[in-house]
């Protein structure tokens, strides 16, 4: 289970980091750096610019100013992977879902199917190895994903809402997960508009208004006692 | 008023009978079309997922050509066809003009738009939803551009349809290449076409009715496979 670490895609650090687009305003002025072994969750309001955020830091989108180096690096790492709202998966079974995101990365063979099959294990979908991904109920399809991602063994593991759309036993299976990964030395970055997930899962804490980074402090110290009157106030009107 | 149901009468007799020359007719027919579609096929489904995933300069401009492209003129397909494979032409040292590769060929070039055309659409789409999942795995264009063409491997199906539909149905083209032939080029649509002018309008509507039954025929074909692959694989 080793070898998670190390690959050198880490910190990721952001400065002044921008992101605009036909005139408005989606993130300003962001100074954020993600460390190793951490698992960050981003709160804020819907349109804050959480999800922006995460596709700045993982590197799918590039920002308007300021910079963000991953490792010192100014290059996306290979080994960073990304968990979507939405699970996008290809029209194959669970397996081949797996096998496909593992051949792009160059691991191939015995190598690849016993990391299949462990991280199939490991998402409890190990029976359903066989069947089409594209006919998993939305749980299995989310889980997958974490699978395909956790086969990869990533540096980084970011996560866009992963459990929006799910139930709330689904919702726990995924933290479940997350928690698990994040155990064996993946650093962890994750959206939510969950406070009691938040809460859950949280090392630390980055709270957006507005697209703007209002305040990042270890979890226990953001909930118990927000530094900024914003973060005050979206817990408080979390709690109503 | 008599022609429609004469016309059915003989439609049935000639599936009934299956005269040698009448099945030879329709045996050319499908075997130039549905190699024009499977070579319209091989070059259509890349150049419509590469125009799709693709970022380069005149993507636009080319889109807009090849949508546009979608209603060339059979004939004029055909008579540019022609021009290049007589023997004066360009291609003429070849001597494939009034045979059925002659006909292929022109038929290829006339729904090699259509397919990439209609595939450009389907894999864009597709794209927009792909999109970040594929680039945080780290697909390259190329191998995205694949992935996507094997993912809408259903929906494109129905764009070889369009294309095959379109071939075996056009008669302007095979008539200027082929010449019709008998027996050696010539095909459903040409044949209607000949018996039209000959006044023989039974036999006409007759072959008209076979013809539109085998594309029926194909076409529930491919929708029943479809919908059994989705059902399965999702």
């Amino acid at each position: 289970m080793a070898d998670v670490a190390s690959a050198g895609g880490l910190p990721i650090v952001c400065a002044g980091v921008a992101v605009g687009h036909n005139g408005t305003r989606i993130l300003a002025d962001v100074d954020l750096a993600v460390t190793r072994g951490n698992l960050t969750l981003i709160l804020g309001p819907n349109g804050s610019g959480k999800s922006t955020l995460l596709r700045v830091l993982h590197g799918l989108l590039t920002p308007t100013a300021g910079t963000i180096s991953w490792g010192g690096a100014s290059v996306r790492p290979r080994r960073h992977a990304m968990v979507f709202q939405r699970a996008v998966l290809l029209r194959r079974s669970a397996a081949a879902n797996i096998r496909y995101a593992l051949d792009l990365a160059g691991v191939r063979g015995a190598e690849a199917e016993s990391r299949i099959d462990d991280a199939l294990a490991e998402v409890g979908l190990r029976a359903l190895a066989g069947r089409s991904a594209r006919v998993l109920s939305g749980g299995e399809q989310q889980r997958l994903a974490l699978a395909r991602a956790w086969a990869l063994r990533p540096e980084v593991l970011f996560l866009d809402e992963p459990t929006a759309s799910l139930d709330p036993k689904a919702s726990r299976a995924v933290e479940e997960i997350v928690r698990g990964i994040h155990a064996r030395g993946t650093t962890v970055v994750m959206t939510t508009h969950n406070l009691a997930q938040a809460k859950r899962l949280a090392y630390d804490v980055v709270f957006l208004h507005e697209g703007r980074l209002v305040e990042q402090s270890p979890a226990q110290g953001f909930f118990n006692a927000p530094r900024t009157s914003e973060a005050a106030a979206f817990l408080e009107g979390e709690r109503l | 008023m008599g022609t429609f149901s004469d016309s059915l009468t003989l439609a049935a007799a000639l599936v009934a009978h299956l005269d040698p020359r009448f099945v030879d007719i329709v045996a050319l027919s499908l075997r130039v079309s549905l190699t024009a579609t499977a070579l319209a096929a091989c070059v259509g489904l890349p150049l419509g997922a590469a125009i799709a995933v693709g970022r380069f300069p005149g993507r636009q401009a080319l889109t807009v050509l090849l949508n546009a492209m979608m209603g060339l003129p059979p004939v004029v397909v055909g008579l540019v066809v022609y021009l290049l494979l007589s023997r004066a032409g360009p291609l003429g040292a070849f001597g494939v003009l009034f045979t059925p590769a002659a006909m292929i060929v022109a038929q290829t070039i006339l729904i090699t738009p259509i397919i990439a055309a209609l595939s450009r659409q389907v894999v864009a789409d597709a794209w927009g939803e792909y999109r970040e999942q594929l680039t945080s795995l780290g697909a390259g264009t190329f191998s995205a551009a694949l992935t996507l063409i094997w993912d809408t491997r259903y929906s494109l199906a129905t764009v070889l349809l369009a294309g095959f539909g379109r071939a075996i149905a056009e008669v302007g083209a095979v008539m200027i290449v082929g010449g019709n032939i008998d027996g050696v080029t010539r095909v459903m649509t040409t044949t209607i076409a000949l018996e039209t002018s000959k006044g023989d309008l039974p036999l006409a509507l007759a072959l008209g009715i076979v013809l539109i039954a085998i594309v029926l025929i194909i076409n529930a074909l491919a929708q029943y496979t479809r919908e059994w692959a989705r059902v399965r694989y999702g």
